[in-house]
């Protein structure tokens, strides 16, 4: 138990914003910056803004999310600390379960702060920015355990970071539903369904991730 | 299961079992393209348009048998380490996102002239337009493993990852299409007329068996290439 807990607080001071693996920040101004994207495009009539403003930000957390895919899971087994870890007798699926803690807790809650100011651009009420917050709240969780999945499928593959992307969407659509769809009924059972979908995701990862793992050691 | 593991033996049925698939799957389903295409009643309602069903059911039948395939295959792969199923499952992935694609083209032009429009976000076109990037991104991501040299566990996690997320998609959206809009047409087809009913089995018959043959073919190719390159490395090291 205290070596996954030296593991997460590992894995945390490499992923937290400001982290020693760098870059940490990248994915929440790339959400930032999607989200002024479609100002742009769709044009800056308040009410539209308004109206989309919740399924735009989901949109960009979706694609934040794929961001930092190649530097979870590549960084460690390129040093073989996946080989240290087997040699101690941690199972991969436990690494992975503590990575994908410590990188929801690296990505989710500072999305959430990062919805603020987008919300803002995006001119979204109060009521909607309730709902978005619970919302990315419940589903992030999800999105992180795709991402160290998707991750640890792809790793060691030169094709790797574009794969991610291809692979990542489809499974991501019942977040992205639950999540936004959450705004169209205010709140409620969409919120909770995002988050079953959520603990699912998050239950499936472990094994999903660190059978991948296996497979790529060779072991 | 493991008898038919051994690929020699596996290839000696292949051998004979896939011209028996084409063939009868080729007269099967040329029989019930005629059949449905000139014989076939016109329905009340649709009319002409409605013969499209002759193709659309059996193309959508095997665009969901054919990630079962997948998934069966990826967990014979994962639990039993079954030496084939890795290649049935590489097999099934192309002619399945085919026949998923012309569900969705075939679906869409029906949809033209019965609900006036080439799509709608309803539920059933919705998860199956995620099924097909879902098989996109297998076929990918196999493609990506065999070239490099990865393990072909990879593509099988994923396969079975994909397959406990499709009913979630397909609930999910029905659930979002519900919010938005009532569907445009309920696909209810109980009452369908005998004439139309033992067409369509018949039609599902000839392209499931021609979905067998051309499994079959694509994974002897893969044999093929797998023994054609276990020969050059055995050259390499006589000389």
């Amino acid at each position: 138990m205290s070596a996954l807990l030296t593991i997460l607080r590992r894995d945390l001071a490499m992923l937290l914003p400001g982290g020693r693996r760098g870059g940490t920040l990248l994915p929440l101004l790339f959400f930032l910056s999607v989200a002024m994207l479609f100002p742009f495009a769709v044009g800056p009539d308040a009410a539209l803004l308004a109206r989309t403003g919740g399924g735009i930000i989901w949109v960009a957390a979706l694609l934040a999310a794929i961001l930092p895919l190649d530097r979870l899971i590549a960084p460690d087994l390129d040093q073989g600390f996946f080989d240290q870890w087997a040699l101690r007798g941690i199972s991969e699926e436990a690494v992975v379960f503590m990575r994908v803690i410590a990188h929801w807790i690296s990505f989710g809650p500072p999305l959430m702060i990062a919805a603020l100011p987008a919300a803002a651009l995006l001119g979204l009420d109060g009521a909607s920015l309730r709902i978005v917050e619970l919302g990315l709240l419940a589903g992030t969780p999800g999105l992180a355990a795709i991402g160290v999945m998707i991750a640890a499928l792809t790793v060691g593959l030169r094709s790797g970071a574009a794969l991610a992307g291809l692979l990542m969407i489809p499974l991501a659509v019942p977040l992205l539903i639950f999540g936004a769809g959450a705004l169209a009924t205010g709140g409620g059972s969409g919120i909770a369904l995002t988050g079953a979908i959520s603990l699912i995701l998050v239950a499936m990862a472990p094994f999903a991730g660190g059978a991948a793992i296996r497979a790529t050691r060779g072991g | 299961m493991h008898g038919y593991a051994n690929p020699a033996r596996f290839l000696r049925i292949a051998r004979w079992l896939t011209p028996v698939l084409l063939l009868s799957g080729l007269l099967i389903t040329a029989g019930t393209m005629v059949y449905g295409l000139f014989l076939a009643p016109a329905e009340r309602l649709q009319g002409e348009t409605v013969r499209i069903l002759f193709i659309h059911v059996p193309t959508v039948w095997l665009g969901m048998a054919g990630w079962s395939t997948i998934a069966i295959s990826s967990l014979m792969e994962l639990v039993w380490r079954h030496p084939l199923a890795a290649l049935a499952a590489r097999g099934a992935a192309v002619p399945g996102a085919l026949f998923t694609a012309l569900g969705l083209a075939t679906g869409s032009i029906w949809g033209r002239p019965a609900w006036g429009t080439w799509w709608v976000w309803d539920g059933r076109l919705t998860s199956f337009l995620v099924l097909l990037f879902l098989y996109l991104g297998y076929i990918a991501l196999a493609g990506a493993v065999s070239r490099e040299g990865g393990s072909s566990r990879i593509p099988a996690i994923f396969g079975l990852v994909g397959a406990i997320n499709i009913p979630i998609i397909h609930y999910s959206v029905l659930w979002w299409n519900s919010l938005h809009q009532p569907p445009s047409i309920g696909m209810g087809n109980s009452s369908m007329s005998p004439e139309f009913l033992w067409g369509l089995g018949a039609g599902v018959l000839g392209f499931s068996l021609l979905f067998g043959a051309v499994v079959l073919m694509r994974m002897r190719a893969l044999l093929a290439e797998i023994q054609a390159e276990a020969r050059l490395r055995r050259k390499a090291l006589e000389a």
